[in-house]
């Protein structure tokens, strides 16, 4: 199954994202991850969701969703000619003993100590999907408590 | 009085009543109550006629039938909860087959919502995927903007159903009513009405170069009105047409270009001039699965030029060569002048003469004759092999429907409707309504009303009443089964009351006849739960509600005995009657609707 990334301008107002995702769900397309917020424009909310699906051509999505009367603008993001980030938290099982170590890892990978309580720590780290489930991979040794993810943010390189 | 003066406040509910009169509504169909006593209060001041349903479903299909028999819009008043929930099959009737209705339900107050107070339903949420868009208004400055621009949406681009739901607070709130623009500005809503000049280039050179073309009119092309470029655009370039359930009647069927309509239970004629077609243009068909059979093997040798205005339905179920999106009549009409530019299909194809109005009688004397000797037609007047395919002809051609009680009375009722002027057919679904929609001959759009896309049985009968109310002057007949009248026939009653002169065919086969003839085809005759008694009786259910009534026994019909001639009193003394009355026709369960493709096949499938 194919992985597409969409990033839809749709109007800030109640009740648009529900009418995205449910049309998304209805016609046969599962959702990976989603994001939204507002942009510059505080009247437009950007949408970026990741979504898989079986055999329901994605042109035929996009097409659906250009109905939908509060969706102003869908692109398709390719990896090649977009950047994107994902944000995770990880809390970690740490005493006394692991916190250096722990402390050391998160710099070397570029992600920064948030919280430490007395037997956890909790790391914030910024980067692709896969630099992620890197770092996931390199603190489980350490028990992982709880994590949280956002999911990806993406925009196409360059001018607009 | 300063014409820059303030306008005065009134409450939301009269400002929605004001709003609908500036739209133009004269008409709203319903039912009131305790979250939409407010905008019934209004209605009272209003000069709005209101028709008091007895269930909401039934009053969404009245405004349905409305909406189909005028193309304006129709409107629909409904109280929050089991009001709003009962309206949900009639707003899904009305976007499966693109209809434009307006559907303004009563919410309990904003700030309960989220509370499960009483009558509190989420009806927006709930018809997300069935409405063109909906409205949950919570502040009383966006009662009058919203109730414009779901008029303009329901109306324009694709037709369909849009909703608003009004708290009861915000009917009551002081609101300054002020026209807004018009047309609303909607960014992000832009509906394409001219085709693109290049493919429609590519479509006049395909066609005007096509040796088998047919033409393929959908719904899109009534809500369009276009059916005078239809038919222009046939006769200049010979072109064979067969039209869908949703079109019927947008193409004369007593023109000799007419080959019926195609599909599943379509006219054997209808599909071989698809199956056989080299260039198909389809014009505002969404290319449903009741029409096309399988995918794969349907008109396999033809190159198809599919205009639309929706962009979604276009390569949605079938391939397509030449995409158009726009709205049909534009866009025929500037195929029509590109094909008129380079002198029309017959010239460019080798034909020698030209087929113009007069040449009718000719046209259709020398396709019959074709037909007759088994041979293409010779005529020079038309291109070759364009008219193998006999032209559809229900009064004399029928046979291929096969022999019944139940055809019998079709043809007896058509030739009975021809001397009618102004007829209008609603149906309900199942046998009857393809019966109904192969032998009952129909010469002008928004002329057969039927549930096509969702299927909805109960349909009819409201379906009826709005369209009397829409045109009080035509003949309006409902064809009916038992199956499907039971399941609105409470609004006799409302028939009665509003002194609507409806009339009721009710082909009565004791059964749900669809669902028992799959039974008896496919699954060994195992018929299960698919036999109705003979309750109720109608005649008295008739009386009951103020109706006159009438049955009639063909169940052993035999064409030898008097049942014709007593079916034929019976079904004048039904279209004769002054008032709303029913002719129950009791009909073998055994009649079958034939021919059908076999399910999975394709059109050239037939069992």
């Amino acid at each position: 199954m194919a992985e597409h990334t969409l990033s839809i301008l749709v109007d800030n107002r109640p009740g648009v994202l529900t009418r995205v995702t449910g049309l998304i769900a209805r016609r046969g397309y599962n959702i990976e991850s989603l994001a939204v917020d507002r942009t510059e424009d505080p009247r437009l909310s950007r949408v970026t969701l990741v979504a898989t699906a079986e055999d329901v051509p994605l042109e035929q999505i996009k097409k659906q969703l250009h109905k939908l009367i509060n969706v102003h603008k869908i692109v398709e993001l390719s990896a090649a000619d977009s950047v994107d980030r994902e944000l995770a938290l990880f809390k970690v099982r740490a005493g006394t003993a692991e916190r250096p170590e722990l402390i050391k890892l998160a710099g070397v990978c570029k992600a920064q100590v948030i919280d430490v309580g007395s037997d956890t720590l909790t790391i914030e780290a910024t980067g692709t999907h896969d630099q992620l489930a890197q770092l996931e991979e390199l603190l489980s040794p350490y028990s992982i408590v709880e994590t949280a993810r956002s999911g990806k943010l993406a925009l196409p390189r360059g001018r607009r | 009085m300063q014409a820059s003066r303030k306008p005065a406040p009134m409450n939301g509910a009269a400002a929605l009543l004001h709003a609908l009169e500036d739209l133009g509504v004269t008409q709203v169909f319903g039912l009131p109550g305790v979250q939409n006593i407010e905008v019934y209060d209004a209605l009272l001041a209003s000069d709005i006629h209101h028709v008091l349903a007895r269930h909401e479903q039934a009053a969404v299909h009245m405004a349905d039938g409305y909406a189909r028999a005028t193309g304006r819009v129709g409107v629909v008043l409904a109280t929050s909860g089991p009001g709003a929930t009962n309206t949900v099959t009639g707003i899904a009737t009305a976007y499966m087959d693109s209809v434009p209705v307006v559907v303004i339900t009563g919410q309990v107050a904003t700030a309960s919502i989220g509370t499960d107070a009483f009558q509190e339903a989420d009806i927006t949420t709930i018809t997300l995927p069935i409405t063109k868009h909906s409205y949950l208004i919570k502040e009383p400055g966006e009662l009058v903007p919203s109730v414009f621009e779901a008029f303009y949406l329901a109306t324009s681009g694709r037709p369909g159903p849009v909703l608003i739901d009004l708290p009861g607070d915000v009917a009551r709130a002081p609101v300054r009513y002020r026209r807004p623009a018009s047309p609303p500005q909607l960014p992000s809503y832009k509906p394409t009405i001219k085709g693109n000049a290049r493919q429609i280039k590519a479509a006049a050179e395909l066609i005007a170069g096509s040796a088998r073309p047919v033409l393929l009119a959908g719904g899109g092309a009534v809500s369009s009105g276009a059916s005078s470029e239809l038919i222009t655009l046939a006769e200049q370039n010979t072109l064979p047409v067969v039209t869908t359930l949703l079109a019927k009647g947008v193409f004369p069927a007593s023109h000799p270009l007419f080959r019926g309509q195609p599909g599943v239970y379509g006219a054997p004629g209808a599909n071989a001039a698809l199956q056989e077609a080299d260039v198909l243009l389809a014009v505002g068909t969404r290319f449903s699965e009741r029409v096309t059979a399988e995918a794969e093997g349907f008109a396999p040798n033809a190159r198809i030029i599919h205009i639309d205005i929706d962009p979604a339905e276009i390569g949605k179920n079938i391939r397509v060569d030449v995409p158009i999106v726009g709205d049909a009549a534009t866009v025929l009409a500037a195929l029509r002048e590109r094909l008129e530019a380079a002198g029309g299909r017959a010239a460019l194809s080798g034909a020698t003469g030209e087929y113009a109005a007069g040449d009718e009688a000719v046209l259709s004397e020398a396709a019959v004759n074709g037909i007759a000797q088994g041979e293409a037609a010779e005529n020079g007047a038309v291109g070759d092999g364009v008219l193998d395919v006999p032209p559809h002809n229900p009064s004399s051609g029928a046979d291929a429907f096969g022999e019944n009680a139940t055809k019998h009375c079709f043809a007896a009722l058509g030739a009975l409707l021809r001397e009618h002027d102004d007829v209008i057919i609603t149906t309900d679904v199942g046998q009857h309504q393809l019966w109904a929609s192969h032998l009952l001959d129909v010469d002008e759009p928004r002329r057969f009303i039927t549930s096509g896309g969702l299927g909805t049985m109960g349909f009819g009968l409201p379906a009826a009443l709005g369209a009397q109310v829409a045109c009080p002057e035509a003949l309006v007949l409902c064809v009916s089964g038992d199956g499907s009248f039971q399941m609105n026939l409470q609004e006799m009653a409302t028939a009665a009351v509003q002194g609507l002169p409806v009339k009721v065919l009710l082909l009565n086969n004791h059964s749900h006849g669809l669902v028992r003839q799959w039974q008896e085809l496919f699954l060994e005759q195992r018929y299960s739960h698919t036999l109705l008694s003979d309750t109720p009786d109608y005649v008295a259910l008739a009386r009951a509600y103020g109706w006159e009534g009438r049955t009639l026994d063909l169940a052993d019909w035999d064409s030898g005995d008097g049942a014709s001639r007593r079916l034929t009193e019976d079904l004048c003394w039904l279209l004769e009657t002054e008032g709303p009355a029913l002719l129950d026709v009791v009909v073998p369960t055994s009649d079958l609707l034939e021919p059908m493709v076999r399910p999975g096949g394709s059109l050239s499938e037939v069992i």
